[in-house]
Order: structure tokens, then sequence, then C-alpha cells
């Protein structure tokens, strides 16, 4: 009867397996695989490469500045979209005046395509026609090439990535606000807790476990959202906005290196695993769960 | 029983749908359209004339992007299987597609002495970016050159004569001081010219190296040229108009935007492919001239755009199809329109002899400046391992112009890699 339960359950499984190995597991093996070679010229099959392919790209600077480039876009867009979407999930949960229609304008940027975002902000940020030079020219600083100046270059596109991204982790947090006993807050403000502290001791505590979620997802996001690069900057100029994963596309299609590519996404694989298994393991067990 | 008579027919109706339409040939093709404007909608009323004059012959014709999406989506489509007998591809492509080993020679699908002589009725330079170990690989069609776009007001504003544009470098210099125009807290209004130098900065570049004497890459595609002194000159020059003359904003300009900012007119002078020719005099506000680039040395200007390629992968049949669509594509009346709807050129000198664009040019003689300045124009870079090497070059420019490097620097340090990366070729 137990052996007829474990077969109905694998059977249960299967379509999700099937699906799973042959579209996650199975391309993530044969990356590893491909990483190992080099390409062969015209027609030839491709040659064994050890770990050669892994010496070049530690020689690679643009491999180096990507990887630099990336710790900055994380280090930028993380806390900075899920504070501000805390904020805003804190206003917008309070009572007041046309707070559905609030809601609805934070939540916008999320519902557009980063392509079609990306082709706007372009002209924003424009330095002759663009919106924002516009506004520097209204209070007389001077004028930035926003995305020509390779010191403002990676940082104008962090700000799409917030501006993006805020919205949508506000949602996560107004669903888990939601959820908190009012009655916690009612009896804190009896005791004369002040709000800051009902924040700190109550609130915050118990939206942890959202925190966590929005958190795996931000620094997710941080390696996989490249989209506005290709209509913004390509990565230049000199490689000061490139991105890893641009890079890897950069290298998989431009220039048709496709073993060079797999070995950069082995090494983003890792990162992510490397991540993903810190925040779980660290931050989990400071999580109070209900 | 009358059930089972209708099925059979139903059957034989079926067999016999299915069997006129195996005598057709299905055409699978990719085509870029890198300057934005309506030319899907062109390109499509050219195909579709296409199929009613041929009724055995169906094309699917693909919008894919620009230059890069198209080449890897009509690769992508080869390798999974999908059928795609020709395409319109970058003309520099050339040498990965041969290494790729994904096209075939015109030589070996013309048969007629026809269409022999057909394969010679083109600008011969616009070939050079088409023509490999003596055979021809890519037919010209959606073909440029750089040309200089000018604000004609801003000129009379600045009290230079409209219809002497610079001629020269310096007298670009010179001109674009007084073109341009600073406001009263001291902020440029109106620059003296641009020229971009994102999205394809080594075509740009291609331009200032020819206009001091030098080319970029041998034509075999295994050999560049980024170190020569002649090449690093022509990107200090570059570097010098917005931070030692001041008459080009500093750092990278953007490729995408500057249309739109002639048009707004915050440059009097642009650089940019003749393909915005169209969109430019449909949009114009104010009165505009189109010049060859300036010389220092020698005019010149790289060629630039897409070529038709056939795919290895095709049967007899489907190639002499391809072949009748491209004949089609690249007639005279056919290029002569493309040409007028476009701005891009008319390939052949025979587009030219058509009353249609005889008239245009007539009526519009900045539509004849990109065939003028073909004969000082050259190939437009094009190498094994294209898209490294491209790039190798794109980031030297940009780390000049942003002030990353000094140009020397910058350019040593690209020849460096660039001649590894074409050592085995």
């Amino acid at each position: 009867m137990k052996k007829l339960n474990t077969l109905y359950a694998w059977l249960l499984l299967l379509p999700a397996l099937v699906l799973l190995v042959s579209f996650t597991h199975a391309p993530t093996i044969l990356t590893v695989w491909d990483s190992f070679f080099f390409a062969g010229r015209a027609g030839q099959p491709a040659r064994f490469a050890g770990t050669e392919n892994y010496l070049l790209m530690l020689e690679d600077e643009v491999f180096w500045q990507v990887m630099a480039n990336n710790a900055w876009y994380l280090i930028g867009t993380v806390p900075t979209s899920i504070a501000i979407a805390l904020m805003m999930a804190l206003w917008v949960n309070s009572k007041l005046s046309g707070r559905s229609l609030l809601r609805l304008a934070y939540f916008t940027p999320t519902i557009l395509p980063m392509i079609a975002v990306a082709n706007i902000w372009l002209f924003f940020y424009s330095p002759e026609i663009g919106l924002f030079n516009k506004i520097l020219d209204a209070v007389g600083a001077d004028p930035v090439n926003w995305l020509g100046d390779p010191d403002w270059a990676l940082p104008s596109l962090m700000l799409i990535t917030v501006w993006k991204e805020a919205g949508f982790f506000m949602i996560f947090y107004l669903a888990a606000l939601q959820t908190i006993n009012p009655e916690l807050n009612q009896a804190a403000t009896l005791e004369g807790s002040s709000r800051w502290n009902s924040f700190r001791r109550i609130t915050f505590p118990l939206l942890l476990p959202t925190t966590l979620f929005v958190m795996v997802n931000a620094v997710l996001n941080a390696f996989k959202l490249v989209d506005h690069l290709f209509i913004l900057t390509k990565g230049g100029p000199n490689n000061a906005t490139n991105l890893l994963l641009y890079y890897i596309y950069e290298n998989a299609f431009s220039f048709f290196d496709t073993h060079y590519a797999a070995t950069l996404t082995v090494v983003m694989l890792i990162m992510l695993m490397l991540l993903a298994a810190i925040q779980f393991g660290w931050l989990e067990r400071r999580i109070h769960y209900r | 029983m009358f059930k089972r008579s209708k099925l059979w027919l139903a059957a034989g109706l079926t067999a016999l749908a299915a069997g006129t339409a195996q005598a057709k040939t299905d055409l699978t093709m990719y085509y870029p359209v890198a300057v934005g404007g309506p030319l899907t909608k062109i390109v499509d009323g050219m195909i579709s004339d296409f199929e009613a004059k041929n009724p055995d012959i169906d094309v699917n014709a693909i919008y894919a992007g620009n230059y890069n999406d198209a080449r890897i989506k009509a690769l992508a489509a080869l390798k999974s299987g999908k059928p795609a007998q020709l395409s319109v591809m970058f003309s520099i492509d050339l040498h990965e597609l041969r290494d790729l080993d994904a096209i075939v020679p015109f030589e070996d699908v013309v048969e007629s002495a026809e269409d022999k002589q057909w394969l010679k009725s083109f600008y011969p330079t616009l070939m050079q970016n088409g023509t490999a170990d003596e055979k021809t690989w890519g037919i010209p069609f959606q073909r440029s050159t750089i040309v200089m776009y000018y604000n004609k007001d801003a000129f009379r504003d600045a009290g230079l004569n409209p219809e002497q544009p610079p001629q020269t470098w310096d007298q670009l210099v010179s001109m674009g001081q007084k073109l341009t125009q600073k406001d009263a807290t001291g902020n440029v209004a109106r620059w003296g010219a641009m020229i971009p130098s994102t999205g394809y900065p080594y075509w740009m570049f291609g331009a200032l190296t020819k206009q001091n004497g030098e080319v970029l890459m041998n034509r075999a595609g295994n050999e560049t040229y980024f170190d020569k002194p002649e090449v690093i000159e022509a990107l200090s020059f570059w570097k010098d108009l917005g931070q030692k003359h001041q008459v080009m904003p500093q750092g990278t300009i953007e490729w995408g935007t500057l249309r739109q900012n002639f048009l707004e007119q915050k440059t009097a002078i642009m650089w940019h492919s003749t393909g915005n020719l169209t969109t430019v005099k449909k949009n114009a506000k104010f009165d505009f001239g189109v010049a060859m680039l300036p010389a220092q040395k020698e005019l010149g200007s790289p060629t630039g755009g897409g070529n038709f390629y056939i795919f290895k992968d095709s049967s007899a049949e489907e190639r002499q199809a391809a072949l009748k669509l491209i004949r089609h594509m690249t007639a005279p009346e056919q290029a002569a329109q493309w040409s007028i709807n476009t701005g891009y050129m008319g390939i052949s000198p025979a587009a030219y002899d058509t009353k249609a664009l005889q008239d245009y040019v007539v009526q519009f003689p900045p539509a004849a400046v990109a065939r003028d300045q073909l004969e000082h124009a050259t190939a437009e870079l094009s190498t094994h391992q294209a898209g490294r090497v491209r790039k190798l070059l794109d980031d030297a420019i940009q780390a000049a112009l942003t002030g990353q490097k000094t140009p020397a620097d910058a350019l040593q340090g690209a020849q460096k890699q660039a001649k590894r990366i074409l050592a085995r070729y």
C-alpha cells in the first residue's frame, strides 16, 4: 500500500518534473559542460578546453568591470527600492482620500514593459531636449550628460530600476500590512508607545517574512533586469553600464562565442546560488513566522 | 452512404489544395530597420508587389529589429531547423557568416548570362563589403553613407553662407564655433555639431579615419590598423571637437535621439545615415541642407547598411526563387522608389537613370549627395569575429571621448587585443 502511494506521488510529480528537468536542470548541466570547450571553426566540432575559458575570463578586464558594475547596481538598487516600497505601502495603507488612485499610480511602472519605458526615458535623459536637464536648467544647475558620462550612466540606470521595482514590491508589503492585527498597534498606543516605536517593535518584525521574499526578488532582479540596457546604453560608454547578463548576451549573440558565454553563465549561477544561500540561511533564522 | 461520399469529397479537396500549395515555393526572409520611420510598411509593399507578379512564390518577410537582432533571429531560426532561405543582414556580417558556413556565393546561384550581368550592375564601392575571395556573397539593398545634415537657418543666424557648409575639418571647427550659441546663463542653447558616439561609433569613426587618409582594416578582414598615427589623429580630432573647441557636447552623444536634437534645432550640424533623409525632410520645420562630410586629407565616408544574403540550407528551387525576389527588390524602378521613400541610396547607376529618381533629384538635390559621395567612400569595418573586434574599437572611442583614456592609449590597447583575436585567421 505504501509503495503504491509512493508511486502515486511520483506520477503526480512527473509532469512538473519533466518540465523542470528539460528546461531548467538539463540546460544548466549543458551550460557547465559547454564552458569546458572552445568553439570549432566553420563546421568543425568543439575542442576540449579544460579550464582555459575560466583562465581567459580572469584575464578579461571587461569581465572584472562588469562584476564591479553589477555589485554597485546591487547595492544601489536593492535597499533603495525596498525602502521606498515600504514607505509607499505604509502611506497608501493609512486612511486617506483617493487611496486607490494613489495605489494605482504607484503600481503603474510595474505594468509597463521595460523596453517601452526605456524608450521614453531615453528622451528624459537626453542632454539637450530631455526633461531632467530642463529641470536642472530651471533651478540654475549645470546640465548633465546623463547616459554619456561614465560617472552618471550607471546611477541613471539604477534610478529607472528603482522606479520600476518599488511599486511592485509595494504590493507585497501592502498585502502583508493588511494581515497585521490592528489590535497590536492599538494596544501599543494605549501603552503610550510612539508611532516610530510601534513600527520598529511591531510592524517591522511582522513584515520580515515579506522583506525576505522581496529582498530575494530584488537581488535576483539586480542580475536579471537588463532590458533597459539594450535601449539606453548598450553597456556603454566604454562598458560603464555593462552588467553581467548583458555581457553574457553580447558574448553569445554579438560575438557568437557561446562557450565563453557559458563560462560567464556558470559564474552567474554560482553567485546567485551563494546569494540565495546567504539570504535564506542567515536571515531566515532571524525571522519570526506566525 | 451519402455521408461517406461527402467525406471522400472533402478528403479529395484537401489533397488538391495541398497539391497546389506544394507547387508554390515558400520563402522566409528576415530584414532589419536601423533608422526608424515607417520602413516596414514600405518593405511589405514591395513584397506584395512581388507576390502579385509571381503567384508561384510565397514570401514571408519578417521584420526583425536592428541589424544585430536580424542576424540573431535569422541564425537562430536556421539553427532550430526553421526555414529561412534569404535575409537582409548587415553588410559587414560577411566574414562571420562565411566562418559559420551559413551563406552561398551568388556565383553558385546565378545561371543565365543576364543574371551574371546583373551581378555587375551595382556601384562597385557598395560591393566592397559584399565580396570576398573573388566571389559575391551580398547584394546591396538598404545601403547608405554618412552625410552631413545642416540647418541653413542657423547658418544665416550665425552670419554664415547657408550654401557653403564646412568642407574641411578646420572649417567644421571655425564654423562650429560661430554656430554654437549660449544663453544668458552660459549654458549652450545650440551646439555647432554632433557626431553620434553610441550605437555605431566605429562607423562614424570610419569616416574620420578615411578623411585623414587611412582605413581601419584590410579587405580580407584579418588585420586592423587601429594604432596607425592617422587613425589616432582622427580620434584626437573627434575628442577635441568636444573638449578643446567645444563645438560639440562632451561625453558620448546618443545615436537614437540625435535626429530629434537636430529637428529641435539643438545642433546646427549632425552626421547621420542617409537613411534618415526622408524622415528629416518630412519633419524639419526649418530650411536644411545635406552635404558631403568635410575633408582633412581627402573626402571620405564608409558605406553602411544591409545586403541580401542567400542561406546555404536551401533547395535549388528555393535559391532560384530567392534570386528572383532579390532581383525584384534591387531592380532599378524598385531601388529608385525605395530611395525616394527612405533616403537610402539607389544601389545601381541604373536606379539613378530612372525617371522617378531623376525627377526627385532635380526637385530635391540632397537626395543625390550620398551617391556623389560614393566615389570617396570606403568599406565599413568588417573583420572575422566582427562583433568582438567592433566592440573593441567602440569601447576605445568611448573611452577617449569621455576622457577615461588618451586616444593613443585607447587605440593601441584595442589594436593589441584585435591582433590577438585575428591571429588565427
